[in-house]
């Protein structure tokens, strides 16, 4: 396998800076095709601007991002437009459209991008929605669905067109247990069954560990570490250990950064 | 306090302006992307219409309801003050003239901003803020096609035609007053509005304004809701500001469509 | 359908605007369909024309048969010559009518009245108006009457 067939996305000594704050710097990231990839960090540390950048909602400041063969920021307004058909995103909020119900939600990127007749339209709609168990909602209106399934919603909507890259924005966030161990068995699913690469974003660290086939950590604008969830368990990198294990303090620090608590107190101003 | 220097203001002052233009050039490059671009996603005839239900027909309550009632009360106070000099038929051609001219385009879009203008900001804001701009993205739908180009349309059609309604309505109801309430005779208020009114010159002019006023506070309005911060409280901010700068607009621009369309020069 | 009442709804709302249009045209404005082509063109100089714009309108017994179309400065003979856009029907004006400015009220605006003549031959297009009275300056009227009565009281001493 050629090393572009082997990688579905591929992040070259990336650097994204947003006023004059590095986000990134010179970061390398690659995702292999057909496998679940999990990309974890504390909070802020710009998971979600990381998934952007692959869909090119962002520009990098410096560095290629090869999706399928193609680097995005190459790319024209339009051209980047088709290069997203490939791709599903899962919002955090799900992002279902309100004003549509739930089966014209996820008949949309259908009626959008083919031609189909609307009994096929309709057929498939019916697939993806019973794929995640909501066959039977389908006439009701986003307002009326719960944060779980508004989030199974939009998975099937960013499955109606069989994407080849699928990424989740923090997918586990704010879920019961329930609703979790659903997605979690969905995002697995969905990856062993049709080969699509999945990244998930997150910083629940168990379920990601669970399902994740590999893992990189970031963190302070880099990569802090890589590998197999058992491989990260077992690292000897303290910044690793302290995010894997919920250390409080350690080389991430628990204080923002401040001027010296005591002068601070005593100096008066 | 901190006291801030005279050169430190300078800085502040220097950063407010290199903002101000660096909005109106993002504003400007959004509007020229959403109506010429390529077309995309859906029948573009049928997304229009919907927009035209919810920025015009949805409108057309408040500016035939303020448009009755500052044609009588036009028509009130013309009466009053033209009895004076013993010309009271002229109240017909002080209506019609006002409205024509002034009020129904300018009275128009200020209602027009407070309503569909904020309503625009307040609905593309929540889309927004709630992700479903990022996700039409990509499903590889552009927004500003789907989202930005039917609003902004139905806001240019819907301006001159409710600012014509307007007018219409106001004249009727100033018509109403003078004719039936105060004895205006109705022959001679009606060829005296007839005489003085110019087709092209007063009717036109007012539709031409009303366009204008259209353009420019759906453009703000739809564009504030874009560039909004993604959050309740910036979705707030920004319909604020649609309001005020929608508002003032249309004032300032008002007076340099008087001045080059009915001043001397 | 709800797609149904929408489009209704557009619909009506278009076509209301489009009816207010042509409510201002015809109703507001006193616009006549085709008039541009059934009027003929006469001239008429004034001394004085003093107050007189473009689009006053044209009267004859009170009844409006035209409008001024444009007033210009006849440079040889040093008067205004106002051009006068009159009905296609009222084709018969005999040449020696006579056209007074005059004013409607007090302070009301200013327009031309035409008072029939006797002549046999009428007025055709680009034709002229020889008789013509001058608009009502007030100032002169006051100065006149000053000297008139100065005069009177010389005439007494």
């Amino acid at each position: 396998m050629s090393a572009e067939q082997q990688y579905a996305v591929e992040l070259k000594n990336l650097s994204f800076q947003r006023g004059d704050r590095d986000i990134f710097k010179d970061i390398d990231i690659r995702i292999p095709r057909g496998k679940v990839t999990g990309i974890m960090g504390p909070s802020g540390c710009g998971k979600t601007t990381l998934l952007r950048l692959i869909g090119a909602q962002l520009r990098p400041s410096k560095g290629d991002v090869w999706v399928n063969g193609q680097n995005l920021p190459g790319l024209s307004r339009s051209e980047l437009f088709d290069m997203r058909k490939q791709m599903g995103v899962l919002f955090q909020s799900g992002a279902l459209f309100t004003d549509l119900d739930v089966f014209e939600n996820v008949a949309f990127p259908l009626r959008v991008h083919t031609q189909l007749p609307d009994e096929m339209i309709r057929d498939i709609v019916l697939m993806k929605l019973q794929a995640v168990g909501l066959r039977g909602a389908y006439e009701l209106m986003p307002d009326e669905l719960s944060g779980g399934m508004k989030r199974r919603v939009a998975l099937a909507r960013a499955i109606a067109l069989d994407p080849q890259i699928l990424m989740y924005d923090e997918p586990f966030v704010g879920q019961d247990p329930i609703a979790m161990g659903v997605l979690v068995r969905l995002i697995r699913l969905l990856s062993d069954a049709l080969g699509i690469t999945s990244i998930v974003v997150s910083h629940d660290l168990a379920e990601t560990a669970s399902i994740a086939d590999y893992i990189y950590l970031v963190g302070d604008t880099k990569v802090l570490g890589q590998g197999t969830p058992d491989e990260l368990m077992n690292s000897d990198d303290p910044r690793v250990r302290q995010f894997m294990k919920g250390i409080p303090d350690g080389p991430v620090p628990f204080h923002f950064p401040a001027a010296d608590y005591r002068d601070d107190l005593l100096g008066g101003r | 306090m901190r006291r801030t220097s005279t050169l430190e203001r300078i800085r502040l002052l220097g950063r407010a302006g290199i903002d101000a233009v660096a909005t109106l050039g993002r504003s400007t490059v959004f509007l020229l992307h959403a109506l010429f671009g390529r077309s995309s996603a859906g029948n573009p005839l049928q997304l229009l219409i919907k927009q035209l239900y919810s920025v015009g027909v949805m409108s057309l309550a408040i500016i035939v309801v303020s448009g009755i009632f500052i044609g009588m009360v036009l028509s009130l106070q013309g009466f009053n003050i033209l009895s004076d000099y013993g010309s009271e038929q002229a109240v017909g051609q002080m209506v019609a003239l006002t409205l024509l001219r002034e009020l129904g385009p300018v009275v128009t879009a200020l209602l027009f901003a407070g309503r569909a203008g904020s309503a625009l900001t307040a609905e593309i804001g929540n889309m927004k803020s709630t992700e479903q701009l990022s996700s039409l993205e990509m499903i590889g739908v552009d927004p500003l096609k789907y989202i930005v180009a039917p609003r902004l349309w139905a806001g240019f059609i819907s301006m001159p035609l409710l600012a014509v309604i307007f007018s219409v309505v106001g004249i009727w109801g100033g018509a109403m007053v003078a004719i039936d309430w105060l004895g205006v005779y109705e022959g001679s208020f009606w060829a005296n509005m007839q005489n003085s009114v110019s087709f092209r010159e007063d009717v036109l002019n007012g539709v031409i304004k009303s366009i204008v006023f259209g353009f420019v506070v759906t453009w703000i309005a739809v564009f504030q809701g874009y560039d909004c911060e993604p959050t309740s409280e910036g979705i707030s901010r920004a319909t604020t500001k649609t309001v005020v700068y929608a508002s003032l607009a249309v004032l300032g621009l008002d007076f340099i469509l008087t001045a080059l369309m009915f001043g001397d020069f | 359908m709800q797609n149904r009442t929408l489009e209704i709804g557009v619909g009506l709302f278009l076509l209301a605007g489009l009816l207010a249009l042509l409510l201002l045209a015809l109703r507001v404005s006193g616009l006549t369909v085709g008039s541009a082509n059934d009027t003929y063109k006469i001239y008429a100089h004034f001394e004085n024309i003093a107050g007189l714009t473009v689009r006053a309108k044209v009267t004859m017994a009170g009844v409006t048969i035209g409008k001024v179309t444009a007033i210009d400065l006849d440079r040889d003979s040093y008067t205004g010559r106002v051009t006068l856009s009159l009905d296609d029907s009222v084709d018969n004006l005999p040449v020696d009518s006579t056209a007074s400015i005059l004013t409607a009220g007090l302070l009301g605006e200013k327009y031309i009245g035409i008072s029939v003549g006797g002549d046999e031959e009428v007025l055709v297009d680009g034709g002229t108006i020889h008789d013509t009275q001058s608009s009502l300056v007030l100032e002169d009227l006051i100065g006149k009457f000053l000297l008139n009565s100065v005069n009177k009281d010389e005439a007494k001493q």
